[in-house]
């Protein structure tokens, strides 16, 4: 069935595959990003590993292949003449595509699954279907140009620039935006939603343990979009439920000028916006 | 012959380099000054600690004298050491100083997408002084602009010049006698970094959103703290 040298790649492949897939399994894959800063980033990680766990014999494929064609197949001297002429061989053809066919429908059926459970901290837009169970604190994330603010409207509606969260809570975030399109990544808690005017785009993160985090915005937004980011902070309840004390005493002298809360706003202040 | 070739293998390289140099120099510059001249802000001393006076200026439109290609952008001035406005907006400062902000506004009212910008923050005491009355919240309808530096936390809102206010200030240069308002706060620096500081009033008259043109050009409204 095989000739030498296809013998050869298949016997290298297998040995780099078995060699290689358990390091990425099990010693590069706990390194990839986002990290554990809540459940969601972690569940990225999982998926990333297994992902890449599975594609690893796929690249070892390639890798095998490339190598073996760049030295032993090489012109060496003499006339230069075409190779064999290339045949078909249906036993292969099958192998090809049903390994291929299997790979991707599993994929796409493992991502489907992990989406399903919570989100996995994508935006879901107006109406999730992915909502996880039990009680949530809503958080709402005002972009414009160039900042992200936040609303807690259990607490009175009180608007800060600072997101800070409660350890170890579920969290429901409503992404919104005043002007342009932004798009709020809370890097480390592996939440990434588009802010579009009008929209209310929800997306759930389950905090962990206290950490600081990173806000970016992560849609080309004008002329401060690079510098469109923030740390937020993750706190113990006690510290929190003291911090959103204190904000409320901060903002009481605008508390009577900010609309009322709701899922979207149309500013129109413009008296001289086109 | 391989002399030759050799010769000129190094000036490629050579060219490269230099090229290679002058390109981050440029970038450098660029990032730092962003096509806004940067300006030295004075520096006094008071009991070992650095003290700053920063005095600025907004101008419905910036006028042909200061900006030839853009006299109808809405704009922001600082004042040099002779009194002579300028439009530059990216300040050096010094590190861990205070700063005395004094803010003359000869613009009328354009009004926040976000009220919340309407209450001063990041400054001491969290209030600012209008016209000599300390205030620690202006109607969001009101601001003119605001000046705000989101890494500080820093955003203090602009009063306006009244709608019907006589002798109003068409372009600039705007004379004192002019229909303005005074606003004063203080601020500290920290640590040295590149802090940008932009308004959040969409004043940029006829663009979209009111945020395109002066909004979106160093020069105008936005500008750079090099803290240093």
């Amino acid at each position: 069935m095989w000739s030498s040298p296809g013998r050869r790649v298949i016997t290298a492949w297998i040995v780099l595959s078995v060699v290689a897939t358990p390091i990425v399994a099990f010693v590069v894959g706990p390194l990839f990003p986002p990290g554990n800063g809540s459940a969601q980033a972690a569940e990225q990680v999982f998926d990333n590993t297994w992902m890449a766990a599975i594609v690893t014999p796929v690249i070892c494929l390639l890798v095998v292949f490339f190598a073996y064609a760049l030295t032993q197949f090489r012109h060496t001297g003499g006339e230069l003449l075409d190779g064999p002429p290339l045949r078909d061989d249906p036993q292969v053809r099958m192998w090809w595509i049903g390994l291929t066919s299997v790979t991707v429908l599993f994929l796409a059926a493992f991502g489907t699954y992990e989406l399903l459970q919570n989100g996995s901290g994508g935006g879901q837009g107006p109406k999730p279907i992915a909502i996880p169970k039990g009680n949530k604190i809503p958080v709402q994330v005002i972009a414009q140009q160039w900042q992200f603010t936040y609303r807690y409207p259990t607490y009175g509606g009180v608007e800060t620039p600072q997101l800070v969260l409660p350890a170890d809570t579920y969290i429901e975030l409503h992404v919104t935006s005043l002007d342009a399109i932004h798009s709020f990544w809370a890097y480390e808690l592996g939440v990434k939603a588009d802010a579009n005017p009008g929209v209310d785009n929800i997306a759930y993160v389950k905090t962990r343990g206290p950490r600081t985090f990173h806000v970016r915005c992560a849609e080309l937004c004008g002329l401060w979009h690079g510098y469109m980011f923030d740390n937020g902070r993750v706190v113990p309840m006690s510290r929190f439920t003291a911090w959103i004390k204190s904000q409320q005493r901060d903002f009481a002298p605008i508390a009577k000028y900010l609309p009322k809360y709701a899922t979207v706003y149309y500013p129109d202040p413009q008296r001289r916006a086109g | 012959m391989r002399t030759a070739t050799g010769l000129k293998l190094l000036g490629v390289l050579v060219g490269v380099a230099v090229a290679g140099v002058l390109i981050g120099l440029y970038v450098d510059k660029l990032s730092r000054d962003a096509g806004s001249p940067s300006y030295t802000v004075p520096v006094t001393t008071q009991g070992g600690h650095k003290v700053v006076d920063l005095t600025i200026e907004t101008v419905a439109a910036v006028g042909p004298q200061l900006s030839p290609e853009h006299p109808d952008y809405v704009s922001y001035l600082i004042r040099n050491t002779k009194g002579m406005w300028e439009r530059r907006t990216v300040w050096r400062l010094p590190a861990n100083a205070t700063v005395h902000v004094t803010i003359y506004n000869f613009d009328g009212a354009s009004g926040l997408r976000n009220p919340l910008y309407a209450r001063p923050q990041g400054v001491d005491g969290n209030v600012m002084t209008v016209d000599g009355k300390t205030l620690n919240v202006i109607p969001p309808d009101d601001a003119s602009h605001t000046f705000a530096v989101p890494a500080y936390g820093l955003v203090v809102p602009i009063a306006p010049v009244a709608d019907d206010a006589k002798n109003q200030c068409g372009y600039a240069p705007c004379a004192m006698s002019m229909a303005h308002r005074t606003i004063k706060f203080t601020f500290h620096t920290g640590k040295a970094g590149h802090f940008r500081w932009q308004c959040f009033v969409p004043c940029a008259a006829g663009w979209i959103d009111g945020f395109g043109g002066p909004m979106q050009t160093i020069g105008y409204m936005d500008g750079f703290l090099n803290v240093e």
